[in-house]
């Protein structure tokens, strides 16, 4: 079981990364990333939401019909996604001033739908709840990743008011890498947002490429002996 | 066939009944929360604009509803002692680099600027947003001005000929704000009487 929970997390982490694999939820990771800060947020956000909605379909996986059940995954993502924004906007409002904007763009997000699809609908409650865990960290990663790459480039800092979003005490992570003005502006505009995920997915490929070959050649070296 | 058409249209509904009431049941619980930090929010943001030691009263409290020159309707937040209007403090609107910039404008009661804060805006982020007061201190320039010690045609980015800084690469949105509170401060020129006449 617990090798089980092995390859979710490698599948969802880097495998079958949302978005550098699967290619899902682009609109929140091109929109969002325009620092390593937003992107975190956005993902944290994203991952909450992921875990809560797999556990309800992985719960209600028996009584859910499969002629219904794509309406059914759209209800629940729309619900939940509104009552985290409802919740944190009352009880977390230090930090829904900063995610609050990320929230509603977790509807759009075609990620927690495709857990929902693939594999919480036909799963029982613990690995769902692991897998989006997983699989929103996944997203988290890919985010805060395009986000620093863009920020790096684009404004010459990393992680730029982190202290605003995870409290005073991450200032020391805020970091200034290059003088001001000296940042490529079309970075953090939209254009930017494609050509950092393109070269972030062929850096993905060739890393996988690289280790599959290792690991031919590792399988190939006994065979020879 | 028709029998299972039923039984999924009855599974859907039963979906949509239950996370439908769960969505009426967070609504309910976190109302009163959700309209206590709102209020705190405008509170907070009004103070920013209406210095504490120029009233005794709570700004949101009597706010009373106007028609700026282009016909919207804004709120006008009064800060009163003792009775007298010290100052007012309301919204303005400009055009920026990508959509309306929403800006609160506090004003005494003689036309002089107390504060200036952005509420709102979609400006490109490291470039327009130094106009938040959080990203740099570009919208305290405002603060202590009047027509009287700048004349009206002198509220400008510096690039139109006025005495407002551009930013490197953004002007768009400098000047939106700019135009947007010396429409603020005509606004006041003109509504004067109403504006600081306690009712």
């Amino acid at each position: 079981m617990s090798n089980d929970f092995k390859t979710l997390a490698k599948d969802g982490l880097w495998n079958r990364n949302g978005v550098f694999s699967m290619m899902l939820g682009l609109c929140p990771s091109m929109a969002m990333t325009t620092s390593a800060t937003n992107g975190f947020g956005m993902g944290m956000a994203t991952l909450v939401v992921i875990i809560a909605t797999s556990f309800l379909v992985s719960l209600f996986r028996k009584v859910i019909t499969q002629e219904v059940r794509i309406a059914i995954f759209v209800v629940i993502s729309a619900v939940m996604v509104t009552v985290v924004d409802m919740a944190m906007n009352a009880w977390l409002h230090e930090l829904y001033k900063v995610l609050g904007l990320f929230i509603p763009l977790i509807v759009v997000n075609c990620l927690p739908m495709a857990r929902m699809e693939s594999f919480s609908s036909k799963q029982p409650l613990l690995p769902s709840v692991i897998d989006g865990l997983f699989t929103g960290l996944g997203f988290t990663f890919a985010l805060t990743l395009m986000g620093a790459v863009r920020e790096v480039i684009g404004s010459g800092t990393l992680f730029a008011d982190a202290s605003l979003l995870l409290g005073p005490a991450f200032k020391v992570i805020e970091m200034r890498l290059l003088p001001e003005d000296m940042g490529v502006l079309i970075m953090i505009l939209p254009p930017g947002a494609f050509l950092v995920l393109g070269l972030l997915i062929v850096a993905k490929r060739l890393i996988d490429q690289r280790s599959e070959r290792r690991a031919q050649q590792a399988s190939a070296v006994p065979s020879l002996a | 066939m028709k029998q299972n058409s039923m039984i999924h249209g009855l599974v859907l509904g039963a979906f949509c009944l239950g996370f439908g009431s769960l969505l009426a049941l967070t609504n309910d619980a976190t109302k009163n929360d959700v309209a206590a930090r709102a209020l705190e929010d405008k509170q907070n943001s009004l103070a920013q604009v209406l210095p504490d030691d120029i009233h005794d009263n709570s700004l949101v409290a009597d706010p009373i509803t106007m028609t700026n020159q282009q016909g919207r309707e804004i709120t006008v937040f009064r800060a009163r002692k003792a009775g007298k209007i010290t100052g007012v403090a309301y919204e303005v609107y400009g055009s920026g680099y990508s959509g309306e910039i929403r800006v609160m404008l506090g004003v005494d009661a003689t036309g002089q600027v107390l504060g200036v804060r952005v509420l709102a805006h979609k400006e490109t982020p490291g470039l327009g947003d130094k106009i938040e007061v959080k990203k740099g201190d570009w919208i305290l320039r405002f603060t202590g001005l009047s027509f009287e010690n700048l004349p009206l045609e002198r509220w400008k980015v510096k690039k139109d000929g006025g005495v407002f800084d551009q930013f490197a690469g953004a002007t768009i949105t400098p000047r939106g704000v700019v135009t947007a509170v010396r429409g603020g401060m005509e606004f006041f020129a003109a509504n004067k009487g109403k504006l600081t006449e306690a009712d």
